[in-house]
């Protein structure tokens, strides 16, 4: 079994109001120096074969067709 | 004058939109489920408001895998008259029927009330009922309508007048680009729209600024 983890990022330039308000609560928390926040999706899957370069094939797929919208994200998969 | 209205888990506005064609259509819309694979023959097909699939991974990001989706696409692509609002809208741009994406309001807030739209292009088959420049009243709903597309993408749609509906008189309510509130396709057969014309139908909503949109998007049926 292959173990993976697919990180969905916004790309650069798309606005994040999430991440901003994340970034003014962590200075309400205290923490000085924070710069940018981005808040992103991270997904572990578990995929039944032993063939790593079709599970990379595959997982890219996945993240073309559902797991991003490349309109707005981009993203990474790494297999472990 | 047939319609059609999607039907998928967690759509909430789908008896609104239901009456609403209803009464201005004069019949009622058949109904179709998520997991159809064919549409009747119609002349407009509507995919209503809500929350399919709890909004869960984006809004509109599962619904637009489902089978009657597939079924809508090959509907547009025939030329048949496709409207979404609100859920809808962010499922036909999942969809990859709509240009752009919808990502959340810029005050993090979710925003209901009432806002001014203004007729960015009065020759779509949806808003020639109305003249251009026309200002109406409109109710909205979100939490996630803030339009966004690359640049390219946003000259593309403005150069070819496919934005329909904007924001008016500083009621941009979640920080949409160009105050965009709805677009159509560049076909033009294809409308997605975040305010929620079928909630402005008869005197009792308080208005019926929404009337024009369906008796345009209905009345260029055979």
């Amino acid at each position: 079994m292959i173990k993976a983890r697919v990180t969905v990022t916004l790309k650069n330039g798309v606005l994040d109001p999430q991440g901003k308000a994340i970034e003014g609560a962590l200075g309400t928390l205290g923490f000085d120096g924070v710069g940018h926040v981005r808040q992103g999706k991270v997904f572990d899957i578990e995929l039944e074969s032993a063939d790593r370069a079709k599970a990379e094939a595959d997982l890219k797929a996945m993240c073309d067709k559902l797991l991003a919208n490349t309109v707005i994200e981009n993203y990474t998969v790494s297999i472990t | 004058m047939k319609s059609a209205v999607i039907l998928l888990p967690g759509l909430n506005r789908d008896r609104d939109m239901i009456a609403a064609l209803t009464k201005i259509g004069g019949k009622a819309p058949v109904t179709v489920w998520q997991t159809d694979t064919e549409i009747p023959d119609v002349d407009l097909i509507v995919i209503p408001g809500g929350f399919s699939y709890g909004d869960y991974l984006r809004c509109g990001a599962i619904a637009a895998r489902m089978p009657v989706m597939r079924a809508v696409a090959e509907k547009a692509a025939q030329g048949v008259t496709v409207m979404g609002v609100c859920n809808g809208f962010q499922i036909l741009l999942e969809a990859g029927l709509l240009p752009g994406a919808l990502m959340r309001n810029a005050s993090l807030k979710f925003v209901c009330r009432e806002v001014k739209l203004e007729i960015a292009n009065a020759e779509t088959r949806f808003t020639d009922r109305y003249a251009q420049g026309q200002v109406i009243r409109c109710p909205i709903a979100h939490h996630d309508g803030n339009y966004f597309a690359d640049e390219a993408t946003l000259a593309r749609i403005e150069g070819e007048g496919q934005v329909a509906f904007r924001y008016a008189e500083g009621t941009n309510p979640n920080g949409s680009l160009n105050d965009i509130a709805g677009i159509v396709n560049a076909e033009g057969n294809v409308l997605g729209m975040m305010p929620h014309p079928e909630n402005l139908i008869e005197d009792a909503h308080g208005g019926t600024d929404g009337r024009a949109l369906f008796e345009a998007a209905l009345g260029r049926a055979a």
